[in-house]
């Protein structure tokens, strides 16, 4: 019985360390290839940083016909390692020696290379640099006086990250913690179809709203302004909230709410003074989902915030970075990287009320 | 400080009536205590009168001021709830200065009244604390102690005992015994406990499916029950009914259960004259009846035989399942009867404790 137990908890621990694994090898991946130089990054994987054997090249020699006065159309013997031509041209390995004729019969050459442990430890900052403060570029004028581009950085980028996502975090929480304690503690005709409404709201998909709201944000005249991104992401997250909050709010004990009003609370009152504060772990879950999902949002902020280029977000300027920059994955490593701290921060922080969000009424305390 | 009045007062959820046509006067400064088996409507009297439920029919009164929609904060009001219902995030003293500070009751006072029901109730050590810090019995004394501070005119406790271990809920009870003799308030306290019930109120009325049965001081419960639920519900173990008859035989007066036949005393007689030849149904408390040599004197004994069926000792006293026949009975006799499953024994009963009851309308004669 002890044995079975410990032989589970020794399967669970592995299944989830695999898992664990697994999901954050593309992460340091992602974190080591934004350090290395493009050359490499062009080269070689990213895990060649690690200690690996390599073939490095010991010896060259050059038309080998003439200085080894081997003779290419028999089985020859070079560097102690025999083989044709044919071997030869895919490389003939001995031991801890690979000999390869390069080139053809008559002005080849052979290199000898050796198996050595090596590691490619040739990082570098440049890629943040480049894409935190930009890369300025010089022109030649035709004139002759030259001229310096100051490159596109994504600083204004972060800026306009925040931006958006600050104000449609808060808002629809805010909205939504009064609407779910209407729901779940108010009487009020028709609460039940209002609530049926809400949570039908969910299923809808966002993209079928995007052409209505486009055309009705150009009536209003505000298109392309941080107000859009932030009605729209708070309309699109509004129900969810409201779901999630109503949830857990309705699984406050009655007694105590009731006590209050006895006490002598309004409905206001009880909501600042006793909802509000119980429902923390509630409300630090529904706003890391919501922060998350519109820091990350690229079509959303790309529909409503247009391309101007002092509204971008950072969605829009990693995506750019591929595009102005060809396929420059250095530039996109470091970049991603740059969008990810923030979001990493958040959720560590509230991690703990995050986990006790999702679990709120399953478990009893 | 106030009386309460239920006037006509009915409760229906939908199609489903829980409380019909309740009546009761509880004078102030009084102790009722509601008690009656779960969905007996005795919590919802409670909460109505709270004004936590809404009435469907009938006045509730608190002093003479109809309260029917007044919201709860303005009845005057104080509520011990069964899960207590602390708020988890407030400290102690903040739990029990909620209501003042709501209701804009000056700091100094405050901190006077909080200090002084912490002091009630031994709680001045614990008034930093976070509840989830607090013992059962802290809680409740917390619970009760934010009750006080708002000196209400009306006390209402529901179950607030329930959820303490046996030993704890001995002491709790005491202790809001002593409390309502010293705040001199009235008090409404909701049980389902027997136990409870008898040791704390004044009256207690008891309810049945929505119906008030009874509402009368213990003593007058226990001795002249009104109807057979009243009869069955206070006492434990419960009262032993009998289907019988009345019969009269050469000046006497006897009931007939078909398996024994015991003799009513005489000065009874008169109050059974016109149910006799009838069906009725015979009570008797199982602390009535008694092994004939160890049985107190002075009684008007009834000897009957018994089998017994099952013996169990509780120390103080000795409870007996016996069979009559195809009646069974409890007895709870004197604790030096040597008694032994399958042994067939002669008991009295103490037919100056009798109780008769009509078999249709279950009401007692008497």
């Amino acid at each position: 019985m002890k044995r079975q137990k410990w032989s589970g908890i020794i399967f669970v621990n592995g299944f989830l360390l695999l898992i664990v694994i697994l999901w954050s090898i593309p992460t340091l991946g992602l974190l080591v290839s934004s350090f290395r130089v493009p050359f490499d990054i062009q080269t070689s994987g990213w895990w060649t940083v690690f200690p690996h054997r390599e073939w490095q090249t010991v010896a060259v020699i050059e038309n080998p016909r003439e200085t080894l006065g081997v003779d290419p159309d028999t089985v020859m013997e070079i560097e102690g390692v025999f083989g044709t031509f044919e071997e030869f041209r895919e490389g003939v390995a001995s031991g801890d020696l690979q000999v390869t004729w390069i080139g053809n019969k008559r002005i080849g050459r052979v290199e000898v290379q050796e198996e050595v442990w090596t590691v490619n430890w040739d990082f570098t900052l440049q890629n943040y640099q480049t894409v935190i403060f930009g890369r300025d570029t010089e022109i030649q004028n035709p004139d002759g006086s030259s001229q310096t581009i100051p490159g596109q950085d994504m600083q204004q980028a972060f800026l306009n990250s925040l931006a958006v996502s600050i104000p449609s975090t808060v808002i629809p929480i805010l909205i939504a913690a009064f609407a779910a304690y209407a729901f779940a503690w108010m009487k009020f005709p028709g609460r039940r179809w209002f609530f049926i409404m809400v949570v039908a709201l969910l299923v809808v998909p966002l993209q079928i709203a995007l052409v209505p709201i486009l055309s009705d944000y150009n009536a209003l005249g505000i298109n392309g302004e941080f107000l859009s991104v932030w009605l729209a992401h708070t309309g699109f997250g509004l129900a969810l909230a409201t779901y999630l909050l109503y949830n857990y709010m309705s699984t406050l004990p009655r007694e105590t709410l009731e006590s209050a009003f006895i006490d002598g609370a309004s409905h206001f009152t009880v909501f600042t003074k006793l909802v509000l504060p119980l429902s923390v772990p509630a409300l630090a879950s529904f706003a890391i989902f919501q922060f998350l999902w519109v820091w990350n949002d690229y079509l959303v902020a790309l529909v409503f915030l247009g391309v101007d280029p002092s509204k971008k977000v950072l969605t829009q300027r990693l995506a750019d970075l591929t595009g102005t920059f060809g396929n420059a994955w250095h530039l996109l490593t470091a970049g991603a990287f740059v969008t990810m701290i923030l979001p990493m921060i958040v959720f560590i922080v509230l991690q703990r009320y995050f986990v006790r969000g999702l679990m709120a009424g399953s478990v009893k305390g | 400080m106030a009386s309460v009045t239920y006037k006509n007062v009915y409760k229906r959820f939908g199609d489903v009536t829980v409380i019909t046509d309740l009546n009761m006067e509880i004078a102030d400064k009084e102790f009722v205590v509601f008690v009656g088996p779960s969905g007996c409507g005795k919590s919802t009297s409670l909460r109505m009168l709270a004004g936590l439920e809404e009435i469907s029919e009938g006045d509730i009164m608190i002093g003479d001021r109809v309260v029917n929609d007044v919201p709860p904060k303005d009845r005057d009001i104080a509520m011990v709830f069964q899960s207590y219902a602390l708020y988890p995030h407030m400290s102690v003293y903040d739990n029990m200065a909620f209501g003042l500070k709501l209701r804009k009751t000056p700091k100094a006072e405050i901190d006077r009244r909080v200090k002084e029901a912490a002091d009630i109730l031994g709680l001045g050590n614990l008034l930093d604390r976070k509840p989830k810090a607090l013992s059962g019995g802290q809680r409740q004394r917390v619970a009760v102690g934010r009750a006080i501070v708002r000196e209400p005119a009306v006390f209402l406790m529901d179950e607030p005992l329930s959820n303490l271990d046996a030993k704890l809920r001995v002491s709790a009870r005491a202790e809001i015994t002593k409390l309502h003799k010293r705040l001199g308030t009235t008090f409404i306290y909701v049980t389902h406990d027997q136990v409870e019930a008898m040791t704390m109120g004044d009256r207690i009325a008891v309810l049945a499916d929505g119906i008030l049965q009874q509402i009368d001081s213990p003593r007058t419960l226990y001795k002249r029950p009104n109807n057979i639920f009243v009869a069955g519900f206070i006492g434990s173990p419960s009262m032993n009914f009998f289907n019988a008859t009345i019969v009269q035989e050469e000046g006497k007066m006897i009931v007939d259960t078909g398996d024994f036949r015991v003799e009513i005393p005489a000065e009874k007689q008169a109050t059974f004259k016109d149910v006799v030849g009838k069906e009725v149904v015979f009570g008797m408390r199982p602390e009535n009846i008694h092994v004939p040599q160890y049985a107190p004197p002075g009684i008007v004994a009834a000897p009957f035989d018994v089998t017994i069926e099952v013996v169990e000792l509780l120390g103080h006293e000795l409870n007996i399942f016996a069979t009559s026949g195809k009646n069974s009975l409890v007895a709870t006799v004197d604790t030096r009867l040597e008694a032994n499953v399958g042994n067939k024994i002669g008991l009295v009963m103490d037919m100056g404790q009798m109780h008769i009851f009509d078999k249709n309308t279950e009401m007692a004669i008497r």
